[in-house]
């Protein structure tokens, strides 16, 4: 109420100045000052939508810190002890399920980056036929819904006779990884000056060294960009998973089905160290990049 | 077979019926061309006349469709771009901008496994006095300076020929002046042969001891600055290396040593050593600064061409001279160059004046008509506008 009546007050306080300097100037027509419900407003907006975000997070964080018995819903004290045995818990599901979330996650980037950025080269540098149609295809399982890919990859195994496991997952996750990273690479590429490589030959360079000493180290970014997005994709994807895994526990599969009787707090301890490790990966990169513009700078 | 040695003198380089088509266009027709070995050679050319294409094939950043390219006597049509004696200074520069300034110019020699790469990169460096620089990355340098890196790059690898892709385009007109005086002095210093593609007339006359100007993907005329300028053989030349007034019209008489041309309104005597050709219909001209402007008619004599009269169309003014245009009835727009010594006759738009030469000034051309106007006078923004035009649409054909 208060504040309603003091944003009033500076509202007529400005009308009043504005009168007086329009009555000092007259040519021209006084433009009214926009004051007032933007300048609160969106920075209580900003608030709002950044705690609607965080308190998941948070809420995370901090109860995997309960001492919980079964459920992890109500708080009942502080603890390490789950950060401390999240492994001896029901025979170590928790950190199996964590474990195959890795390879699978490092094994299908690996053979989508690999194979994504080599398509994003051809798709850049070479003419050749069905080139565009072969663009239209990639964007398609980006596209396409999930659950569609899920089911229909999982029916083609079926049809084969291959045994769902890590295999099947990974064979999954490689397949809609690719196109997020032609789509990261190829834009890289497309932004290299051709010049750069023609110089590399010029210079004396083979195809190959060319290759490794002027296009790879240049196309390095967009590769490691797209190698984070496809982990992270890979990481957490739950429907695709779900439908190919067989028995295979990955960490969002354990905790979906955990879900319906209580996620147990060794689930939030992951999850936050998780986040913790991005979050210090993100610094790290802010601050080491940092440094290097800093010493640029100092030699320039 | 990378090249392991540093060539000991610059190489020549001869193209033999060189043709390269792209689809859709062909971008060089039948191109002959010789460059003697430690020779300074400018390839000047409009956008889209297949200048830069040459360069790129002598390179081997393109393959010919037809004929051969000899560096030194030998053959290497048929070798990639790593083999050949050939080192580029690219318009963009190209300068790696994942290296220092040190490692770009020590690219070369590591490739080719020669020996102290880094001490004789720093002396490269030294030679376009950058060494101070040599720790730096490229986008922390000027224009100015990576242009000297790209040729230090370059040269470091003592190549048989140095190719040179306007690389002074994207400087400033004082920079330019610099580094075309630095490059001059670094091409006798070295004594490579520079091979220089350029659009810029000026910059291929103070540089190169040999001028090739080339339209449409043929060589035009070749030959001394000097020469081309006094003696152009096409009308193309005449207009693209400097301005030319040019008059077309039939040989109506000749002596042992000059013909007389009838142009409509006038008869031009042009030495006969300075015509290319001496009977039926011609086409003669003479440069802008050789006519000079009387208010009244000059006696008529053989040593002098008088054209008018005709009316005063603009003056402008450009400090040590002023540029007249004079239309002439029947004969359309004639440019006149004065140098402002205080000593020519003062007119103004509207006067009537004469124009006339010295007949041993004016020159007559190989092709039988003037073809269009290259350079659209400079009131005409329309022209102007189509000519910027064409040129983009030969630009986006040639890349």
């Amino acid at each position: 109420m208060s504040g309603e009546v003091q944003a009033a007050a500076v509202l007529g306080g400005l009308a009043e100045s504005e009168q007086t300097e329009s009555g000092r100037r007259p040519t021209g027509p006084v433009r009214p000052r926009r004051v007032g419900l933007g300048s609160w407003l969106l920075p209580a907006y900003t608030v709002i939508a950044f705690v609607f975000l965080l308190i998941p997070i948070a809420y995370t964080f901090v109860f995997s810190f309960n001492d919980s018995v079964k459920s992890n819903i109500a708080w009942r004290g502080f603890t390490f002890d789950k950060w401390l045995n999240v492994c001896n818990v029901e025979g170590g599901a928790v950190c199996e399920a964590f474990a195959n979330s890795v390879i699978i996650g490092v094994v299908s980037t690996i053979i989508a980056t690999t194979l994504g950025t080599m398509i994003a080269i051809a798709l850049v540098r070479y003419r050749f036929r069905a080139r565009s149609v072969i663009s239209l295809l990639l964007f398609l399982p980006m596209a396409t819904p999930e659950v569609v890919l899920g089911a229909g990859l999982a029916a083609q195994f079926l049809a084969v006779g291959v045994p769902k496991d890590m295999t099947t997952i990974i064979l999954a996750h490689t397949m809609f990884c690719i196109s997020f990273v032609v789509v990261t690479v190829k834009a890289r590429v497309s932004s290299l000056d051709p010049a750069l490589e023609e110089a590399g030959r010029d210079l004396y360079g083979s195809p190959a060294q060319v290759f490794w000493r002027v296009t790879f180290p240049l196309l390095t970014p967009g590769i490691v960009a797209a190698a984070l997005l496809s982990f992270a994709l890979s990481f957490d994807d739950f429907i695709i998973t779900n439908f190919n895994s067989g028995s295979v526990s990955t960490f969002p599969k354990y905790v979906y089905i955990s879900a319906s009787r209580g996620i147990p707090a060794e689930a939030n301890v992951i999850a936050s160290a998780v986040f913790l490790f991005a979050l210090v990966l993100v610094i790290g990169a802010q601050v080491s990049r940092a440094a290097r513009v800093k010493r640029l700078a100092k030699l320039g | 077979m990378a090249v392991r040695e540093f060539a000991e003198r610059g190489a020549d380089l001869e193209l033999v019926g060189i043709q390269k088509r792209f689809p859709g266009f062909t971008a060089i027709q039948d191109l002959d061309l010789k460059i003697p070995a430690g020779s300074f050679f400018a390839l000047l050319g409009p956008s889209g006349c297949g200048k830069t294409t040459t360069l790129r094939l002598v390179a081997g950043l393109e393959e010919p469709t037809q004929g051969r390219i000899l560096i030194g006597g030998k053959d290497v049509t048929a070798t990639r771009s790593h083999e050949r004696p050939v080192n580029t200074v690219f318009q963009s520069y190209a300068l790696f901008p994942h290296m220092s300034i040190i490692e770009n110019v020590a690219f070369g020699l590591k490739r080719r496994r020669i020996g102290d790469p880094l001490v004789k990169a720093h002396e490269a460096l030294k030679l376009v006095e950058l060494d101070h620089l040599a720790q730096r990355r490229p986008q922390q340098l000027s224009g100015g300076q990576q242009q000297r890196v790209a040729l230090a790059r370059a040269i470091v690898n003592r190549p048989a020929l140095l190719l040179l892709d306007e690389p002074l385009g994207a400087l400033d007109l004082k920079l330019r002046r610099q580094m075309q005086l630095e490059l001059k002095t670094i091409q006798e210093e070295v004594g490579l042969t520079f091979l220089h593609v350029t659009h810029d007339q000026e910059e291929a006359m103070t540089m190169a001891d040999t001028v090739a100007v080339m339209n449409k993907g043929a060589i035009e005329q070749m030959g001394a600055p000097e020469e081309l300028y006094d003696l152009p053989k096409t009308a193309f030349v005449a207009n693209f290396l400097g301005q030319s007034n040019l008059f077309a019209g039939e040989v109506a008489g000749a002596t042992d040593t000059a013909i007389t041309v009838d142009v409509g309104t006038a008869r031009l005597i042009v030495p006969k050593a300075r015509a290319h050709r001496h009977n039926g219909a011609v086409t003669v001209g003479v440069r802008p600064e050789k006519v000079s402007l009387h208010t009244e008619r000059p006696v008529d004599s053989a040593e002098r061409n008088v054209v008018g009269p005709g009316r005063v169309l603009d003056v402008s003014f450009s400090g040590v001279s002023t540029q007249y245009m004079v239309d002439v009835p029947g004969h359309g727009t004639i440019l006149v160059f004065a140098q402002n010594t205080g000593s020519g006759p003062s007119v103004g738009v509207g006067d009537e004046v004469y124009t006339s030469w010295l007949v041993e000034h004016g020159f007559g051309l190989d092709d039988g008509a003037v073809e269009a106007q290259r350079f659209a006078p400079d009131d005409s923004t329309t022209s102007i506008a189509a000519q910027r035009r064409d040129d983009l649409v030969a630009e986006l054909e040639e890349g």
